[in-house]
Formats: C-alpha cells, structure tokens, sequence
C-alpha cells in the first residue's frame, strides 16, 4: 500500500499542483483554519475542521447565473458559464466527504443543476481520516466512519504520514503519477491508525443519538410539538449554522442592477433569516420558531423522507462549535427524542 | 454564587414578584450554555447556570420578554446591566415588567482561546482557584482563567451595575480605560494604508451571518435595512469585499454613541473578527470631540450625537482629523 511521509507532503502538494488548482486547509490563527489555494511554501493545518466546510468549492455562497443587457432595443442574455477548471481539495474530512453526496442528491437530480454540476464534475476529493476528533464530532449517529472517508483518495493518517487509496478511476488517475513519492507498505499499518480512530470515536460523548426518533414519515410526529417554542426560544435568527453547515443548500436567487445591466445571482439564504420563504403571497413561516423548526425538520424529517432514507446532516459539529447561544441540532434531537414517560 | 441566584429566583417566583425568570442554561459540556426563561423551582434546580461560560448579555432578550404579561426576573451581570440601561434610555424595555438583579462577575471564559491555546475535545470543566480544569477526550488538562478570559474582560470597564431593583454580592468599581483603548490607539497610529490593509484583512472573512447586528443590544431596529428588500440595500450577499466592509461600517454608524462596548458582536463571530474594535473606535472619538461619556450609565438618552451643545465638535473636525 502507499505510504506518504509526513516530510514528503510537499513534494507531493507541489507535483499534485502542477496539474491543477490544490485547496489545502491552512491555519489563519491558532485553532482556526480556512482552505486557501496551495501554493510553496504554504503550511497545511493539522486541526481538524476548516471554519467553513468544503462545501463552498462546489456550492459557492454566491454566484452569477446570467445577466441581461439591453442593446439596440434588444435583451442580450448573457451566460456566465465556462468549463471549470480542474481542482483538488485536499484534507476532507469524513463529514464533509460525505456532504457532497448529500448535496448531489439536491443539485444532480433532475433537472440537473449545471452550474454545481460543472464543479463537481472537475473537483477532486483528496479525503482525510480524523486522528483527533472533538467532543463536538457526532457522525457515527449517520453512519459515517471517521476512519474510512469517501472521497477520490483516502488518506488515511497515522500520525508520521498517510496509507493513501484511491478509490475511483479519477482518484487512481491522480495517484499513480505521485507514486515515485511514496513508498509501499504494509497495509495491516493503516488498518491500525483506523483502529485508533475508532477507538476515540468510540468514547465520544454524542454517540447516542435518538436517531431513530427521527427520519421520512415523522412529520405529523415532531411538527406541533411543544419543544420547539423553548427550544428557538432564545435563537437570535442569524445564519452562522447555515452558513457553516456543510449540508445546508438552501439559496435565493436576485436580481442586480449594475446599471449597465441586470445580473441575476444566487447566493446561500438561511431559514433562520427572517426574509426565508418570503413570497408575493407573503410568508409561511412568521415567527424565529417556525423558522427553527425547518432547519431541523428538513435535516432530520423531510429530507431523508425524499432520499431514500439519508439524514441531511453528517454530524460535524461546526454548528455546535459556532452558535452564538449554542443551541443546536444534538440539543434539538436529545429534546425532541427524550422518552414521554421519562419527562 | 449559582445556589444563591436559584435560591433568590425561587423565593421571588414563590411570592408572586415575577413569573419568569431569563438567567442561563446548562448545556452538554459545561461550555455551551444557552440563554433560558424558567419559569418553575423545578427548571431552575435542573438546569439553571451561573459560571465563568455565562457570557451571553441577556438585556436583548427583555425587549420581546417584557413585552409579555407578568414581569419577568432578569439576573444582569454588569455588562449586561449597562445595556438594560441603554434600551430603558431608547424605550425598548417596558421597565415595570422587569425585575432587575445586579449580579457580580469575574469575568467570562472564551471556549476559543481555550481551542486555540491547543486544548482540544472539551467535555467538562471546573474552577479550581485561578485555574479552569478540563475534562478533555484526551486527558486532563489546565489553563490559567485570565489565559481563558475574553479580551472584553480582559479590559473590564466596570464592575458596577448602573441599574437594578435588587443586588447579590457586592457592588464593584468602574475599571480604568487605559487598556481598553490600546487596541484602537494602536491602529490610530498607523497609516489610513495600513490600517485599509488590517481591515480588509479582518472583514474579508466574513460570511454574512448577521450574527454580530442579531446578538448586538444596540441593534433594535424591527426591520433592518439590510434585510428589507424595500430599502434597495438589502444584502443577503455581498457583491464583493467592499460591500462586506461597508455592512459593518454602517453598522459601526448606526450604533455610534449607543454602544456600551458589551462585546458581543465579538464574542459570536463565528470568524473571530475583532468587531469591537469598530465600536470602541467610535467610543474613543465620543470621549475625546464631546467630554467622557458612557452609553448605559443612566436611562436618560443625552447621547451627545444626539443633543446639541455651543462647544460640541465642530463637523470640520472630520476634515482636520482626516488630514492629520
């Protein structure tokens, strides 16, 4: 199996860059990381989350769809579109790897959205195991396994370097001109640095999860219970757990007056905003509690109710880590699944 | 000093003085309290908190609470107390349906400079005299509290509640300012490029949440004029870095002369970007163009941006300033 040493990253980074754009996630203060493009010289961050998921390389916070200009008495559409070039995204985590797959489920199904489709399309996965999770980290309740990401390539940490896998054609296509960087060993080593992460998962302390509390066809359940005044009681209606979730895909789509011409763009809207769902007819959601309440029904309720089962959340934990009033989704789901004899 | 509150609470829900009492909440990891109106003894015996993490200012709160029937308890911390104050002064809290308890504070932990001091997986923690100990997923671990302490309290302006019905613990002092102002007078000094650069720098993180205006005492307006698609500068994204910068000076502006500088905008910046810093600029320029002022101090609005006085500032100041 291939082995990456911790010392030949760099090397490895920079051959990988020299045949496409390489996002690596980079320390911006201690504890706080960002992805920002690769270049030499660049430290990679060790920790184990990027403030912001990786969701934004295919599902940007705001893009152009078209603009339209008037010439000659004539609207001229204009299509912004161009062949994305080829990316890398190196250092996803588990969570995160599991994301785009949730978020395919939104933008590829039928008819197909073009614009993540593009990026999707030309970026490749460079995933990651978790060597240090935090408390915040709930994923095993989604079934995801921190020691085995998705991903094109798996790398899978030991802590000196990485086992490293490809697992599809365009990840293996990837790899072996790298190869001559890395050195072949046994794979029982990696299969022990999954162990060790598994071991910590293990002991994490949101492991337990009422999840099956939750899922398609608990609509008429959860929906007029009445934990949910108390529990938006004190939200402040801001879109921090939008914003970093990595599965939330809700967005607005406006227009711009330039005053040269129209640009229509659509950027991340939030259902904790108040504007959410805002329509001619005016807004169904009135009050901060309906507004909660849809953020959770729509990761735990409706959305595995439309696809087959999967929860729209993988259990990262940004949310718990951001909060301003830390009230979230593990709080939300341990209210809401507590036992009515127990209350 | 929590038994005592809870205590206090229940004796005063026992006799009729309130019907509900906002304070904190425990959460999952001692850390992530969450702001909470209880309204039993039981809740409050459960699941009322009062620790070095209950850094949320609750005044915001009693704008909606206090609208309600019954009058409600509200335990201020200092910070907290000057706020209350400046809401009273702008007829956003119906006084009389709030029963108001100064309580002291020691300053409050940030669970980030925790992280960024390197200790990871936090699962509990408890004070033990100048030192928080940490239950963390790999071990035992400690951290000095001032090391822990948010920079807002780290330069503390008081320790005195300006307003209250009722007192628990000792009333303290105003602190001196000096080192609260170090921050700004260090980016008076350099120059309009550097200080261009320090910005942009800081505010290109932002992802837009409004977590700063939600959270802000100051930020009252019913609709703000970012969020309303009448106002022809509603922004649910920002075309580039400009327009992001422009969002936070705007707001900087608008809550100009009443902002008591509780810290919060910086306290829930999910970047980590130094907020404050707009604020307390503006601060600075209040104490110096129109004589030391303190938003919160008294309920009586005599914000010098808004009342006219012969030797107030001229607005040539803006020019010579900029000059110098």
């Amino acid at each position: 199996m291939l082995y990456l040493k911790a010392e030949k990253l760099d090397a490895f980074l920079a051959r990988a860059a020299e045949t496409r754009k390489l996002y690596v996630p980079v320390d911006s203060e201690p504890g706080r990381s960002s992805y920002r493009e690769w270049t030499p010289g660049t430290a990679v961050s060790r920790g184990l989350h990027t403030t912001r998921s990786a969701k934004d390389f295919f599902f940007p916070q705001t893009e152009n769809l078209a603009g339209f200009r008037v010439e000659d008495k004539k609207i001229r559409v204009i299509d912004p579109r161009a062949e994305t070039e080829d990316f890398a995204v190196f250092g996803v985590r588990a969570c995160d790897a599991r994301s785009f797959g949730i978020l395919d489920k939104v933008f590829l199904a039928d008819p197909v959205d073009t614009y993540y489709e593009n990026r999707r399309r030309h970026g490749l996965i460079l995933s990651m195991s978790c060597r240090r999770p935090a408390e915040t980290c709930f994923c095993k309740n989604f079934g995801i396994d921190a020691a085995e990401p998705e991903g094109d390539v798996r790398f899978t940490d030991d802590g000196d370097g990485w086992y490293l896998e490809a697992l599809t054609e365009a990840g293996k296509a990837f790899l072996d001109p790298l190869a001559d960087l890395c050195e072949d060993r046994d794979p029982a080593g990696a299969e022990a640095a999954k162990e060790k992460t598994r071991e910590i998962v293990d002991r994490l302390p949101l492991n337990d999860l009422p999840v099956g509390k939750f899922g398609g066809g608990k609509t008429k359940e959860l929906f007029d219970r009445p934990e949910w005044a108390e529990l938006s009681e004190a939200c402040i209606g801001c879109g921090t757990c939008t914003f970093v979730c990595p599965t939330c895909q809700c967005y607005d789509i406006r227009d711009f007056d330039t005053g040269r011409e129209i640009r229509r763009f659509r950027c991340w809207d939030s259902c904790m905003y108040s504007d959410f769902t805002k329509m001619a007819g005016g807004n169904p959601r009135l009050t901060q509690k309906e507004r909660f309440r849809q953020r959770f029904m729509h990761k735990l309720v409706y959305f595995p109710e439309n696809n087959g089962g999967e929860f729209g959340c993988v259990g990262c934990g940004r949310c718990l880590a951001s909060c301003p009033i830390h009230m979230h989704i593990v709080k939300v789901m341990k209210r809401l699944g507590e036992d009515e004899n127990e209350q | 000093m929590r038994n005592k509150l809870v205590e206090r609470a229940k004796e005063l829900l026992a006799d009729g003085t309130v019907t509900r009492v906002i304070g904190w909440k425990r959460g999952e990891f001692s850390y992530d309290v969450t702001p909470a109106v209880f309204e039993t003894a039981e809740e409050l015996e459960k699941d009322f908190v009062y620790d070095g993490f209950c850094g949320a200012n609750v005044s915001k709160y009693l704008i909606r609470e206090s609208a309600k029937e019954g009058k409600i308890l509200a335990f201020l911390k200092p910070c907290d107390a000057f706020s209350f104050n400046q809401l009273l002064a702008e007829h956003r809290i119906r006084r009389e349906n709030v029963y108001a308890v100064g309580i002291p504070c020691e300053g409050m932990a940030d669970i980030g400079k925790i992280r960024s001091a390197g200790i990871d997986g936090v699962t509990g923690i408890r004070e033990e005299g100048e030192e928080f100990v940490l239950s963390t997923l790999y071990g035992e671990e400690r951290i000095a509290k001032k090391d822990a302490l948010a920079e807002r309290c780290l330069v503390c302006k008081s320790k005195r509640h300006p307003v209250y019905d009722e007192l628990i613990g000792e009333e303290g002092e105003d602190l001196p300012d000096d080192a609260r102002f170090e921050a700004v007078d260090k980016l008076e000094k350099m120059t309009a490029e550097e200080r261009f650069q320090f910005w942009r720098g800081e505010l290109s993180r932002c992802i837009r949440c409004n977590a700063c205006r939600n959270v802000c005492p100051a930020c009252t307006c019913e609709n703000c004029v970012f969020d309303n698609p009448d106002s022809g500068l509603s922004q649910k994204a920002a075309a580039d870095p400009f327009e992001e910068s422009m969002y936070h000076i705007i707001r900087a502006f608008h809550v100009a002369g009443r902002c008591t500088d509780c810290g919060e905008c910086s306290r829930v910046c999910p970047e980590n970007i130094p907020l404050h810093l707009l604020n307390r600029k503006f601060i600075k320029d209040i104490d110096e163009l129109y004589g030391a002022y303190r938003a919160g101090e008294n309920a009586e609005n005599k914000n010098p941006l808004v009342s006219f006085r012969e030797e107030d500032a001229e607005p040539s100041v803006v020019h010579e300033r900029g000059r110098a």
